[in-house]
């Protein structure tokens, strides 16, 4: 109780409300301009009010074809995601340990990291069987080599002294490997997957629309990305705007639960 | 605290067979052709066993080289080092270095940064973790052991460090400016600390410094080095009786006889390339000689 007041209360909490009400207030005038005082604001006067938006929201908040665009979303980007950690954690390991899988895997790695996630659309809609995997093949792209080039990163750059402190001390490789090479890494690892997993949302929305939104496409059911583009096709302005807050939702919650496992597995970095 | 002793029936001394080392004529270069670069040089000395042995040298003489060669990181160019008769071929757990600056592993607390050596060796055993309790309270740090290294002091962190070492037990301990960088407060405290861990362990130790004081506090024998490339350009037996003091050792005549012998040999050695640190070794001489005039006056 007493915390949730001082979150409330809290300067930057007050800040935060302040900044995003007048933001909100700002766009409402701006787009009701006409309606009001008789000339549209440029740009700002076309789009829908805030409030409109809000009532459109209401309405779909009891229509499951719209959670059922938040599922799937999150359904690909966690698939996408988690895969890429699974994957991409050790490789990035293996190739910061070992000279030979590093030097066998890392040319082609690079020649791959460049190529944006979004161009391999066409080719993973024609190479898998289903639309559903190769939205969450382009997805997993997206994190995995983010997640590879700081897992790398990080591991590279432990201090050479942990190595030669252990060693001393009669530190077996797996041992060294185990309690030197991955807490060290850990701080990148958390790193990587947070910018992971803004890119993933970033492509899986462009690819919902590029691909038409998975097998339900013709309903409102392929995904937020498709929900967006679905709503602007159909003319209905608002849900578009509902549509990109609610990515921004999404992404926010995903981040925020990233920072506090993170947290949770980086407690010496807490006491700063 | 000599409950816990007691009830483990560990101490330090317990089953240390202190070990020495023997460098014969060795010599270390980095670089080729004209870019040679000679840092060490026809080097001979031993680190005696049970013994204190402080190695001294203007800043930038090689001293931190002959520490990487004496842990085994790096091989020497020519010559030998042997530990209890055995050549040196690689880092080993007879040898222990102890860092110039902190390598305490940050994402460790305290306690698990003591025992991180048994615990790396299959050896959790009851008896490894009464010893580190027992070093827990030899250093002070009993109520800071589920502290990571972020929230110690630059002198607790030092002393984790002493006692991460120290459970190793190991026959040699080498520690290259473990002190450097500390307030001359936790610096003279460090000294005590680190010189009763000595005093009661036993062990053959290794200290390099560039700090005059602190090596006259702890050595048993003293070894001045040249500049680069260095070798040892005198050895002084420093035969103050243990444990010292720091406030008597300022007026103890032996220690300001060795002090004067070590400034000047190492003043010269400073002199010859305008090494930093040449200059605050002049000013104790001048003001050494002026006293010792007024004094005979």
């Amino acid at each position: 109780m007493s915390t949730a007041r001082r979150f409330f209360f809290h300067r930057s909490t007050l800040r935060a409300l302040i900044s995003i009400l007048v933001f909100v207030a700002l766009w409402e005038v701006g787009a009701r301009s006409k309606q009001w005082f008789g000339f549209a604001v440029p740009w700002v006067g076309n789009i829908p009010a805030p409030t409109a938006v809000l009532h459109v929201w209401i309405g779909l908040l009891g229509d499951p074809g719209y959670w059922q665009s938040w599922y799937l979303s999150l359904l690909r980007v966690l698939a996408g995601f988690l895969t890429a950690m699974v994957i991409g954690i050790p490789l990035g390991l293996l190739m910061a340990v070992s000279r030979n899988f590093n030097d066998t895997f890392f040319p082609t790695f690079e020649m791959l990291r460049p190529i944006p996630p979004l161009a391999w659309v066409p080719a993973s809609i024609i190479f898998w069987p289903t639309q559903e995997l190769s939205i969450t093949f382009v997805t997993f792209l997206g994190a995995f080599f983010t997640v590879v080039i700081n897992v790398l990163g990080g591991a590279k750059s432990i201090d050479v002294r942990y190595f030669q402190s252990a060693q001393a001390m009669g530190a077996s490789k797996w041992d060294t490997f185990r309690r030197i090479v991955l807490p060290a890494t850990v701080p990148s690892i958390v790193v990587g997957s947070a910018v992971g997993m803004g890119i993933t949302w970033n492509v899986v929305v462009a690819a919902e629309m590029i691909s038409g939104g998975g097998g339900q496409a013709g309903g409102s059911g392929g995904g937020l990305g498709y929900f967006i583009w679905n709503s602007y096709v159909g003319g209905a302005y608002e849900q578009i705007v509902v549509g990109m807050i609610s990515i921004g939702i999404a992404g926010y919650i995903c981040s925020e639960l990233l920072r506090m496992l993170g947290g949770y597995l980086t407690p010496w970095l807490r006491t700063r | 605290m000599s409950a816990v002793e007691k009830a483990s029936g560990t101490s330090l001394s317990a089953k240390i067979q202190p070990g020495e080392i023997v460098v014969s004529d060795v010599g270390k270069s980095y670089g080729e052709g004209q870019f040679i670069k000679e840092v060490v040089k026809g080097c001979s000395f031993t680190i005696e066993r049970g013994k204190l042995t402080v190695m001294i040298g203007p800043s930038g003489c090689g001293k931190s080289t002959l520490i990487r060669l004496l842990a085994g990181f790096e091989k020497p160019t020519s010559g030998s080092i042997k530990i209890n008769g055995k050549p040196v071929t690689g880092p080993g757990k007879d040898r222990l270095v102890v860092f110039q600056e902190s390598a305490l592993f940050p994402w460790m607390t305290t306690y698990d940064n003591i025992m991180y050596g048994p615990r790396a060796r299959g050896e959790d055993t009851k008896e490894a973790r009464s010893l580190a309790e027992m070093l827990l309270d030899k250093v002070g740090l009993r109520a800071f052991r589920k502290k990571y290294p972020t929230q110690l002091s630059g002198g607790m962190q030092r002393r984790a460090e002493l006692a991460r070492a120290m459970i190793n037990n190991p026959e040699v301990m080498i520690l290259d400016e473990p002190f450097r960088g500390l307030d001359a407060m936790s610096k003279e405290l460090m000294w005590e600390y680190y010189s009763r861990l000595y005093e009661e362990s036993g062990r053959t130790n290794f200290f390099i410094t560039t700090d005059i004081d602190e090596a006259i506090f702890l050595a048993d024998r003293l070894l001045i080095m040249t500049n680069v490339p260095t070798q040892v350009r005198s050895v002084v037996e420093v035969d103050i009786p243990r444990p010292r003091d720091i406030v008597s050792l300022v007026d103890d005549d032996r220690a300001n006889e060795v002090k004067m012998e070590a400034l000047s040999l190492l003043h010269e050695e400073a002199m010859k390339s305008f090494a930093g640190g040449s200059k605050a070794a002049a000013d104790f001489i001048e003001a050494y000689s002026k006293r010792l005039r007024t004094r005979k006056e």
